[in-house]
Formats: structure tokens, C-alpha cells, sequence
């Protein structure tokens, strides 16, 4: 296939799951906006009220990057998880894949571009909500930072997704990976506090959590500063693609969970 | 001599449950052929189909398709097939029109020649009028020829057929069989496994018959039937045609 192929087969699949993510809009996009709502509602302006600063700024202007972060990497890997799953399971339509001249490596950006726009799309509206609930005084320090940030976390938990979409093998195994080990690692990732408000252990403990750094270097870019350097951040960020990208390349190209 | 459209050669599949699906098989399409490959169920058939079209990992062996093996040269060789599977397999929630423009998409074929390309398609083979109505409402035999249309798309040079008119009715069969006999006569490889041994009778040059795993017959119709015509009046109970008699005679258990 030539480059123009290429491009015509990647355009594909985006489109195709573009149109899906807007025509069952009511399961992408609103259950996002309204947890999200909930939680502005009740981290921010109940309970932030009480707490007052975060380091130095409004609660609700320190929770809004982590909660804009958690809504981008939920969805993001929600949509591949899912619609990797279903093509797998439901209809077999993998097959349409499988039998195209279409590389792994262009399969796998097919179905994580979905994810991509689909997290974005969703943490881009919850941003604009967000908004209503600072008062119109949200804080943005470098709008480069938080789009690489977005897309970057959106790649990481798209790659994320689909490993987990190639590996299960009902439905039970989709939702499992979110509910016993995104969850955790989110609201444990520092969504709702500065890592230094809690004990040097937990401290420790944090710094396994890949999400922190996600949080952290998406909270550089509205506050213009975060709990570790962006830089390390940003390795770590750059570390999780590559190593994604290589067992996602590994699954599809050997045909683990696809083909007998 | 021009390259076979399907050259298989010591092809074997053990699949990870223990179960050994082909032994050493070696078959060879000419370009042009119309080509029944018959077997009882679980003969292998459907594992040389995944095989050649990327759905299965074989064992050991080679594939090629017009010359390009499907290890090395895996987009030239799928780029020549077009496979209209057994089991229904597409989005019920999507148009006719949208499965068949995106299958074209995932080949590199832009949507401004997909869209003129799969609309004539789905009017040959029926469709024209359900083409925008959900996939999911269209009959078992209208999903076959969504299927054949979808498998074409791509304008393949090798169309693989695996029971393409499993749970069709005989006229709906028919008028299938009329527009694939025209395709084939246009020049169209065709691969075609089917229970309904009269039609490949019918309709197909070359017959190979596998049974567990391996080749038991291979050559054109008419050598395999006069090979194992058989002395009919020494038959009792029910008869089917010539080629069923050869069939079963292959592949039934001694």
C-alpha cells in the first residue's frame, strides 16, 4: 500500500468510529459531562468551599485539571476497550480488518485514533463545563502543554484500551480493568490533592502510579506548576506509548485473541 | 504458463487444542478457474480459507496468492483476494452502503470511486433498494449478497467463497450462481466451498475433495468423475448426483 492508501485506510476507520461516537452521543459524551458535573459540584464547590487553597490556588482551580485528565483517559480507553471488543465478539467484523492488506501497525492507529478524538472531544466539554463552575476565572498557564497533554494521555489509555479489548474474552473483562485498576489509580493519582499533603509512604507509593504523572504535568499546564518536573513527567508519558505501542504491535501481528 | 492464483504447498495446521486440521496440504488454482474445494465438516476447508486470507496462523507450509506468499508479501496478496466468509460478519447496525464503502476504505480505495463502485454492486446483486436501511433487517439471503458485494468491492482478481449459500433458498441460489458463472466467465478466480454438490458439479473446472486434513482427489471435474464412476445398479437407497456419489465414496469412513 502507498502512502496515499494508507492515509485512505486510517481516514477510514477514524470515520467510521467518529460517526458511532456521535450517533450514540448520549453514551459517550453525557455520562462524562454529568459525573463530571457532580464532581465540581460536590469536590469543588461543597466540599472546596471548606477547604479553601491547594497550593496557593482555589480548590477548584487545582481539581479542574484532574478532573478534565480523568474524563479524557476514562473515555479514551472506554472507546477502544470497547469497540475492539465488540468487532472481536459481537459481530465479527474484525474479520473486515483482518482480511484487508491494512498493516497492524495502521490497525492499531486506526482504533487508538478513535479513542483519541472520542477523550479529547469528551475532556474538551468538561473543560468548557468547568468553566461555569470556577466562575469564569479558570487559570491557564500554557495551552501547548495541555493539548499535547490531552492527546498524549489519550494515546497512552487508547493503547491501553485495546490490549485490554485483544484480551477479553467476555464483556466481564472489559469492565473489570476500569472498575478494580483505572479507578484506583485515578482517584489515587492525585485528581483531588497535592501529592505533599499526604504521608512520605503514600508519597512513595504514588510515584508507581502512572496517572500522577499524567495529572501532574496536565496540572503544569493550567497552573504553571505541579508536584515533579514536566520533564519527568513527560518521560514517563513518552516510556508508556513505547511500551504500548510494542505489545499492542506484538498482539496484533502474531494474532493473539484473533485469529486460531 | 501463468502464475496459479492460489499455490499451497506442505501447508499444515495443529491448532492449539491438539487438533491437527491439515496435513502437508498442497493445492494448486489456475488463474481463470472456477474451483470446488468439497469436504465433509471439519475436513480443513475453512482452515485453508483462513489461512490464505489472514484469519488463521498456519503451522508450517506456504501460500501464495499470483505469486506473492502471504508471509512476505502480505499486502500484495490480500490485495488480490476478496472472501465472502461462512458466518455472517458485519455491523447489523450499519447501511449496506457504509460496510461496503469502509471495507474498500481499509484497502486504500477512496470514497469518491467506493461509493459509485458499491452502489452498482448492491443494484447487481439486489440491494439497490436497501442499500441505506440498517444491515440489521435485510434476510439471511440479502446479508449473503452484502457479503459477495463487499468481497468484491476491492475488485479482487481471487474471490473465495465459503458456503456462500448455506440457509440461501433455490432461487435466491440461483441467481447468485448466474451473477458469480459471470464474474468467473469475465476472468474472476473463484475458490468455492459448498454442501451442495450438484451446483459445483454444475458450475466449477476443477474439484479437490479434502477429508481430515488431507487431499483425497484433486483434478478437473470431469477426470475425478470418471475416475470413480462408479457401478451404480450396485447401489441401494437413495442416490444424489455423480458428484455426490464420488464424494461420499472419498470421504465416507470404511
Amino acid at each position: 500500500m502507498n502512502t496515499y492508501q494508507l492515509w485512505i485506510s486510517l481516514y477510514t476507520m477514524m470515520r467510521k468510529d467518529v460517526v458511532r461516537i456521535f450517533r450514540i452521543w448520549v453514551q459517550t459524551f453525557l455520562p462524562s459531562v454529568i459525573t463530571s458535573c457532580l464532581y465540581f459540584l460536590i469536590f469543588g464547590t461543597v466540599l472546596g468551599s471548606r477547604i479553601g487553597t491547594m497550593q496557593g490556588v482555589p480548590y477548584m482551580q487545582f481539581v479542574v485539571p484532574g478532573l478534565v485528565m480523568m474524563a479524557i483517559l476514562t473515555n479514551a480507553y472506554a472507546n477502544t476497550s470497547f469497540t475492539f471488543f465488540q468487532s472481536k465478539f459481537f459481530a465479527r467484523s474484525i474479520d473486515e480488518l483482518l482480511v484487508s492488506p491494512m498493516p497492524p501497525w495502521l490497525m492499531i492507529a486506526g482504533f487508538v485514533s478513535g479513542g483519541v478524538i472520542r477523550g479529547v472531544l469528551v475532556g474538551a466539554i468538561v473543560l468548557i463545563v468547568s468553566i461555569f463552575f470556577t466562575g469564569l476565572h479558570l487559570a491557564i498557564s500554557n495551552i501547548a502543554i495541555i493539548f499535547l497533554y490531552a492527546v498524549l494521555t489519550a494515546i497512552v489509555f487508547a493503547l491501553a484500551g485495546l490490549v485490554n479489548g485483544v484480551y477479553a474474552k467476555s464483556l466481564d473483562a472489559i469492565n473489570i480493568v476500569p472498575t478494580f485498576v483505572l479507578t484506583p489509580l485515578t482517584y489515587l493519582g492525585g485528581v483531588f490533592y497535592s501529592i505533599h499533603s499526604l504521608p512520605q509512604a503514600a508519597q512513595y507509593v504514588t510515584y508507581v502510579n502512572p496517572v500522577f504523572y499524567l495529572i501532574n504535568g496536565f496540572r503544569f499546564g493550567f497552573l504553571g506548576f505541579a508536584d515533579i518536573s514536566i520533564w519527568t513527567c513527560t518521560g514517563v508519558l513518552v516510556a508508556l506509548i513505547a511500551v504500548l505501542i510494542g505489545i499492542n504491535m506484538y498482539l496484533i501481528r502474531t494474532g493473539l485473541g484473533l485469529k486460531q | 504458463m501463468s502464475t496459479p492464483a492460489l499455490s499451497i504447498k506442505d501447508l499444515k495446521k495443529t491448532y492449539s487444542n491438539g487438533v491437527v486440521a491439515l496435513k502437508e496440504v498442497s493445492l494448486e488454482i489456475p488463474e481463470g478457474d472456477f474451483f470446488a474445494l468439497l469436504g465433509p465438516n471439519g475436513a480443513g476447508k475453512t482452515t485453508i480459507i483462513g489461512i490464505t486470507t489472514g484469519l488463521v496462523n498456519k503451522t508450517s507450509g506456504t501460500v501464495s496468492v499470483f505469486g506473492h506468499d502471504i508471509d512476505q508479501e502480505t499486502e500484495a496478496a490480500k490485495m488480490q483476494i476478496g472472501l465472502v466468509g461462512q458466518e455472517i460478519n458485519f455491523n447489523p447496525f450499519e447501511k449496506p452502503i457504509n460496510i461496503v464503502v469502509n471495507q474498500a476504505g481499509y484497502y486504500g480505495i477512496p470514497r469518491s470511486t467506493a461509493i459509485p463502485r458499491a452502489e452498482k454492486l448492491l443494484t447487481d446483486l439486489g440491494l439497490g433498494d436497501k442499500m441505506d436501511k440498517s444491515a440489521m433487517s435485510l434476510s439471511g439471503g440479502m446479508k449473503r449478497r452484502l457479503m459477495i458485494a463487499r468481497a468484491l468491492i476491492n475488485e479482487p482478481r481471487f474471490l473465495i467463497l465459503d458456503e456462500p449459500t448455506a440457509g440461501v433458498d433455490v432461487e435466491l441460489r440461483r441467481s447468485m450462481w448466474d451473477y458469480l458463472s459471470r464474474l468467473s466467465k469475465n476472468g474472476l478466480t473463484i475458490l468455492l466451498t459448498t454442501h451442495y454438490l450438484e451446483e459445483a458439479e454444475q458450475l466449477c473446472k476443477h474439484v479437490a475433495i479434502i477429508n481430515k486434513g488431507e487431499i483425497v482427489e484433486n483434478g478437473t471435474m470431469q477426470d475425478v468423475l470418471e475416475k470413480h464412476g462408479s457401478d451404480e445398479s450396485k447401489q441401494e437407497g437413495f442416490r444424489g448426483g455423480k458428484l455426490e456419489e464420488v464424494f461420499l465414496k472419498l470421504t465416507s469412513e470404511k
